[in-house]
């Protein structure tokens, strides 16, 4: 049954990364004294899932280090083991390390093979004490491997004996154990005439191997062989396809575990010690469904209420008890948080299995998301925006009737109106995700830093429910961990200078996002020392920045966004290197945004950055010049005003300068820019628009102001190609198009001619 | 008999080779062009100006959210009369990963067309560069020049696209 996996690859990657996402924010936000035991078991769920489906997939690195993290957090929540910092230390690295070989498999990143025997080692050596009665842990993790170990494939069939009797498999496996690595161990002989497959690295001879498993194999069924290549360290699956049993019924082992682990338990981590021939478990039962189907890692959550209905053949339940509204990377699918919750998880996978490509995250509890390509949102928001035209338009047309002759069809159309409104405010919320999103993976950062600076910092999040466009989530992460880590590094003082200066030892970093106006403000602020003014003065003159001592404070503060500006008086591998604060700056620009800051000395100092709520948006002012309408960017607009008859001033010969408070600006017609056919000529019937870009200010030469709109942004370059001073173009409420201005190029164009004319 | 079954089946074969292009006419010439190159064709529309465009750019329009560049072939080529009427047609064209619209005089049908029955256009010049003429077809006792529309919209003298991905 030959089957294309890789188009399942994507999917796991997602999901892998989201449940490395949900390990990492349980385990920080931990107790360890007192630990949750809902937390612990989502953190055992989310493991095994990990280790489920990277041995599906035959990612066994990934398989090895995911199930010595489950013994070990099984251990725990069964409360054989109490929690320790040690451990949880521990499942944050092995969580680091997972992400590395998750990265590997995705191409991204070189997988550190040491580092993930490294931390398997080390959660195993923290799953020994206490460990007599539960299922035996994968040997391979112990196990030493000899130098110049060769790798050997045993394939039997178990002997009607040793089927009863599933101790005898075990004391097989320790003995192998005791030769060398057991890398894998496939019992898919569940139906009885599958061979057993075992890989394993060992110094050993071939012909050992056949003399131990002799013992519990059928007569003539062991076969052995070396592998070609004899290369350790990843186990190969290109030739094992049918070892992973993918398609033969499979019993759940449920005799060690309270969950029954379904369909794609692998072989590959000798877990646990049911018989393979024990009676399958009543949710195992309906796990094995038809021949072809295939419920994939759902967790045990989940299960329960998915066991009634049988998978159709084809269809996939992928991932149940995914954490939604979790970014992953840069991939495109957008998450659409759907309101149908009460959907049966089983009825989502049956749509899924109809030769769509996007999986379908179904969840057993309350709520329930899907996962969409960006594009097929966005192609939405057209038509959306193309039905809101057509009401307009009708109502239009409708002004005319009598409205008691047609009060049918006006009270449709009151009533369209108000639908087609709701319907794109739902949409346009569809891009939309919460900053949680992004705040969630700060605890991590906070806790890693400040335990390295050796500081003791609090994280505080408000307003994590507040919502902004996902474009703008992916890119606001990298900034804003910086402005953390420059919190924590140059913020935050250690415990003995704040114990000295009367203030509690440990520093709080408060992280807060809202809405204000059309734009989302995100706050970071610390209670730590504050910026120091005469130390940034005093290296911006060592630098050549130009400084006076009578600065504002907030320009100076500005000063910490020039390249290569550092105040640290050592480099740290936390900052200091004077890279980074202007980066942050120009990235926030590059969204339209822009970062202030306020500080006190000795109190504390509060980063605020303030975005745009969207890219795709933008508040416009509409003006009209002859019969064409162009929109300019609100946050350039300074101020409009009507020219009186003494403002404006000739330059040899030609008006080309508005005197405006004193001060003189340059004047640039829209009409001669754009070259418009019957627009205004003189000056005092038309409307001055002053912009601002860059400090520098010009004055715009416009017919009359129409209005001030919210305005889709739509690219002219798709189409067509750039053209000089305009950014983009939007369609307004007539269906018409309006073309955007590009504010700074006319500023910065009219500094060019005034530089040539000078 | 024999004679009839092979008769019809070098037709299908014929048929086979056979492609399918829009006519339209410019004043008093005919063109053809690739149908599977057009996707809609509609009437003319209120366009936004573009500044410091070329002549023969009307402007822009909005397709269902799209901005689309509409070109007038009538002033691009210099012939025909340019007039916007509500007669007046756009014929929508989605060439690799664009959309572009052009404005004609009028379209007159859907024809098929075999290689054989396209000639290689003499070496002539016209306002259409020769490279763009993909020959020219006879039917009856028309003669249609076929063009090769996606060539010719994103040569770089349509100033369409930018130079630096032309």
């Amino acid at each position: 049954m030959a089957i294309d996996m890789s188009q399942f690859y994507q999917v796991f990657f997602e999901e892998a990364a989201e449940h490395l996402a949900s390990i990492e924010n349980l385990l920080v936000s931990m107790d360890v004294d007192a630990p949750d035991a809902e937390d612990l078991n989502a953190l055992f769920r989310a493991a095994h899932s990990i280790k489920g489906s990277s041995g599906t997939f035959g990612f066994n690195d990934m398989t090895e280090v995911t199930h010595v993290m489950e013994t070990l957090l099984d251990m725990v929540r069964k409360q054989e083991q109490p929690l320790s910092s040690g451990i949880v230390d521990a499942c944050l690295e092995a969580g680091d390390v997972l992400r590395n070989l998750l990265a590997a498999h995705m191409g991204e990143e070189q997988a550190d093979a040491e580092a993930a025997a490294a931390v398997a080692r080390r959660l195993h050596e923290l799953c020994t004490p206490g460990q007599q009665d539960v299922a035996p842990p994968a040997p391979e993790a112990a196990a030493p491997v000899a130098v110049g170990a060769s790798r050997y494939e045993i394939r039997f069939r178990p002997d009607d004996a040793s089927r009863q009797r599933p101790e005898s498999i075990d004391n097989l496996v320790d003995e192998l154990g005791r030769l060398g690595r057991v890398l894998s161990f496939d019992r898919d002989g569940a139906v009885g005439d599958q061979p057993w497959r075992i890989v394993i690295d060992s110094p050993q001879a071939l012909d050992v191997f056949a003399g131990i498993v002799d013992f519990v194999a059928e007569s003539g069924s062991v076969s052995v062989r070396e592998f070609d290549d004899g290369a350790l360290g990843v186990p190969q699956t290109g030739d094992d396809d049918e070892a992973y049993g993918f398609f033969e019924p499979m019993p759940a082992d449920g005799a060690g575990e309270q969950e029954a682990y379904g369909f794609f338990e692998t072989g590959a981590t000798a877990e646990g010690n049911g018989d393979p021939q024990l009676e399958p478990s009543a949710e195992g039962d309906e796990e094995v469904a038809d021949d072809g189907s295939y419920g994939l890692f759902r967790s045990p959550a989940a299960q329960a209420s998915v066991a009634d209905d049988e998978a159709p053949d084809g269809s996939y339940g992928l991932f149940a008890q995914g954490k939604p509204a979790q970014a992953v990377g840069a991939a495109v699918p957008a998450r659409i948080h759907a309101a149908a919750a009460t959907s049966e998880p089983a009825a989502v996978a049956k749509n899924a299995g109809g030769g769509e490509k996007k999986p379908v995250t179904a969840r057993g509890g309350g709520d329930s998301s899907i996962r969409v390509s960006v594009e097929k949102v966005d192609q939405m928001i057209n038509l959306v925006g193309e039905l809101v035209i057509t009401q307009a338009m009708l109502t239009q047309s409708a002004e005319g009737l009598d409205p008691a002759l047609y009060e049918r069809l006006m009270n449709g159309l009151v009533q369209l109106e108000r639908n087609t409104r709701d319907l794109q405010e739902s949409v346009m919320s569809i891009r939309m995700l919460p900053i949680s999103v992004v705040f969630s993976r700060f605890p991590r950062v906070v806790r890693d830093v400040s335990k390295k600076l050796g500081k003791q910092v609090e994280l505080k999040t408000i307003g994590e429910a507040t919502e902004l466009d996902k474009s703008l989530i992916e890119r606001i992460s990298d900034p804003l961990t910086h402005l953390i880590r420059n919190s924590l590094d140059h913020g935050i003082e250690s415990p003995d200078k704040r114990r000295a200066a009367g203030k509690s030892e440990s520093g709080t970093i408060t992280l807060k996002a809202y809405h204000q106006s059309g734009n989302i403000v995100i706050e970071v602020g610390d209670d730590g020392a504050g910026l120091n003014r005469d130390k940034i003065l005093a290296k911006a003159r060592e630098r050549g920045i130009e400084t006076s001592d009578s600065m504002s404070d907030s320009d100076v503060w500005q000063l910490i966004f020039e390249p290569g500006f550092s105040t640290a008086d050592q480099v740290t591998d936390v900052s200091g290197r004077g890279v980074g604060m202007d980066v942050v700056r120009r990235n926030i620009a590059s969204m339209g945004g822009r970062v202030d800051i306020d500080s006190m000395c000795g109190v504390g100092t509060r980063m605020t950055v303030r975005l745009p709520l969207t890219l795709a948006i933008l508040d416009g002012m509409s003006v009209g010049v002859g019969g064409e309408t162009y929109i300019i960017p609100l946050n350039y607009v300074v101020e409009s005003l009507q020219p009186g008859p003494n403002m404006m001033r000739s330059v040899s010969g030609v008006d080309s300068l508005i005197q405006v408070r004193g001060e003189y600006l340059p004047v640039i017609s829209l009409r001669e820019y754009f070259d418009v056919d019957g627009a205004c000529t003189d000056w005092r019937k038309g409307i001055m628009v002053i912009l601002e870009a860059d400090s520098t200010k010009i004055a715009l030469f416009v017919d009359q102001l129409i209005g001030q709109h919210q305005v889709v942004i739509k690219s002219l370059e798709a189409n067509y190609r750039r053209v000089a001073g305009i950014s983009g173009a939007t369609i307004m409420g007539d269906g018409r198009v309006a073309l955007i201005l590009d504010a700074a190029a006319l500023v910065g164009q009219s500094r060019k001619t005034l530089a040539v004319a000078a | 008999m024999q004679l009839g079954s092979e008769a019809v089946a070098s037709d299908d074969s014929h048929r086979e080779l056979e492609q399918e292009f829009l006519t339209f006419t410019l004043g008093p010439e005919e063109y053809a062009i690739d149908i599977l190159k057009v996707q809609e064709i509609r009437g003319y529309d209120t366009v936004t100006a573009i500044a410091n465009a070329p002549k023969f750019i009307k402007g822009v329009i909005n397709l269902r959210g799209t901005i689309v560049p509409i070109v007038d072939l009538r002033i691009k080529f210099g012939i025909g009369t340019v007039e916007y009427t509500p007669f007046t047609v756009v014929i929508i064209l989605s060439l690799a990963q664009r959309v572009v619209g052009v404005v004609v005089d009028s379209v007159s049908d859907v024809i098929g067309m075999t290689p054989e029955q396209i000639r290689p256009a003499p070496n002539f010049s016209s306002q259409v560069g020769a490279a763009f003429i993909r020959g020219l077809g006879t039917i009856d006792e028309r003669m249609l020049i076929v063009v090769d529309i996606e060539r010719l919209m994103l040569a770089p003298e349509m100033a369409l696209v930018d130079e630096a991905t032309a």
